[in-house]
């Protein structure tokens, strides 16, 4: 499960520029992704500017 | 808010104020939505535009401009400083005012600018975009619209729900930290531009002073180069090493979209604009003057123009993106296969590049001299960077 550091996220969206599936949703300061549609391809780990993202489990 | 307009923007970043502002121009009832509570902010952005590409889309105000770039230098792995010899001089935007500004000149010609306005689906009719679902203030509305335009950045999800294909690979998004950095002493007519593997793999850090003491400062890494080592650890180390007794007064981060000429930018309905629609520079990532050129010149008039017809098909919003082609298409193109070059090319190479050119006399220290350097491997790239450089699209 990718989850989100809130004390880190900028909300900037590129996390959401390069998911392929099309499920994060990004508000002005709330990250939220839908877990059960989330493939864990993990290319939004990969790209956040300031690690804010992380696989558990 | 009502529920009907006649065109719908998303996004109130100078692509989609300046798409509002031109369409009500032309007549249309437009409606222009910011999911964040204030335009301009966070400015996440280098800020620097140059001094021709501005003045061809706006008549700059000195409150919009932070900064006179007079040269720039670019600086080597191995920290030789190559002073370019170049023509169009730049400026450093304060974005927050220009970003300002041109939501206050939108609604001045009607529009209507609603912020904390977050839209999350379209409305759909007979295989055509027909309007938007937004949140605004907890409540939810659903508002409908002739077209609707996606201005909302590199994250678009607006043309996604029509169908395009708007997601990026990691290779073609900048990955992006940027920095206000004060109590720092700068020479404030360079802009500088550090070209390292170890400082900005796969792209470039910035130096962009404000003043004297003030600078922008950030980095854009290949998404392909992220995963090791974030920006935000590139760029705390280069200030923690150039600049000790630096403060920083605002860390912003981000993404720009460096990628291949998006050829489908409309739908039914529907029409992409500025970073939603990949029209930064992928050599670059500058994407601001591209924007407005695309948004006022083209995009605002045909939207306009088929509300006037009463025909938002595909085949009619086409039009938009057909003349886009003619002005940046091939330039954009060019631009693309030079980054795919550039970005292969290892320290040792840019140390070679910047010793030869910095024996040549300034007045042979052009960018396109330098490029062509760069790039001497790949002579068939060489008038590309002749017709990328010299502005000849």
């Amino acid at each position: 499960m990718i989850v989100i550091k809130n004390d880190l996220c900028d909300f900037c969206g590129t996390c959401v520029s390069v998911c392929p599936v099309d499920v994060i949703e990004l508000y002005e300061a709330r990250l939220v992704i839908d877990h059960e549609k989330c493939t864990e391809c993990l290319k939004c780990v990969k790209v956040c500017p300031v690690r804010a993202l992380e696989i558990q489990g | 808010m009502k529920d009907y307009y006649d065109i719908i923007i998303v996004g109130a970043g100078p692509a989609g104020s300046t798409a509002a502002r031109i369409a009500a121009q032309h007549g249309a009832k437009v409606l222009l939505l910011e999911k964040d509570r204030e335009i301009g902010v966070p400015v996440r952005c280098g800020e620097a535009v140059g001094e021709k590409g501005l003045k061809r889309v706006l008549e700059p105000r000195p409150e919009w401009i932070a900064n006179r770039i007079e040269a720039v230098r670019l600086i080597a792995p191995d920290g030789t400083v190559v002073k370019v010899h170049h023509e169009d001089i730049g400026f450093i935007l304060d974005r927050k005012r220009f970003d300002y500004d041109l939501a206050m000149m939108a609604a001045q010609q009607g529009v209507k600018v609603v912020t904390k306005a977050y839209v999350y689906g379209l409305l759909k009719e007979n295989d055509s975009i027909a309007g938007v679902k937004v949140l605004h203030l907890g409540k939810h509305f659903q508002i409908k619209a002739k077209i609707v335009i996606g201005a909302d950045g590199v994250e678009s999800r607006v043309g996604r729900w029509a169908g395009l294909k708007t997601n990026l690979g990691l290779k073609d998004i900048e990955t992006c930290v940027q920095m206000t950095v004060s109590n720092i002493k700068l020479e404030r007519s360079y802009c500088d531009f550090y070209f390292s593997a170890k400082l900005a793999p796969g792209g470039y850090l910035w130096v962009f002073p404000k003043n004297e003491h003030l600078a922008n400062i950030g980095l854009g890494i290949s998404g392909e180069f992220a995963a090791q080592k974030s920006p935000l650890e590139y760029l705390t180390e280069f200030i923690e090493q150039k600049f000790p007794e630096a403060a920083i007064l605002t860390t912003v981060a981000g993404g720009v979209p460096c990628a291949q000429f998006m050829e489908k930018v409309v739908a039914n309905g529907l029409m992409l604009i500025g970073d939603a629609a990949h029209q930064a520079n992928p050599m670059t990532g500058g994407g601001i003057i591209q924007s407005i050129i695309a948004s006022d010149e083209i995009a605002g008039r045909v939207a306009a123009e088929a509300i006037q017809k009463n025909d938002v098909s595909e085949s009619a919003l086409a039009a938009y993106a057909k003349e886009w082609d003619k002005v940046n298409g091939n330039s954009h193109r060019r631009s693309y296969r030079l980054k795919e070059a550039v970005y292969k090319l290892t320290d040792d190479d840019l140390n070679r590049t910047a010793a030869t050119i910095s024996k040549k006399a300034p007045d042979k220290q052009t960018i396109i001299n330098i490029f062509k350097t760069a790039l001497i491997q790949h002579p068939k790239l060489v008038p590309d960077i002749i017709k990328v450089f010299l502005g000849s699209d």
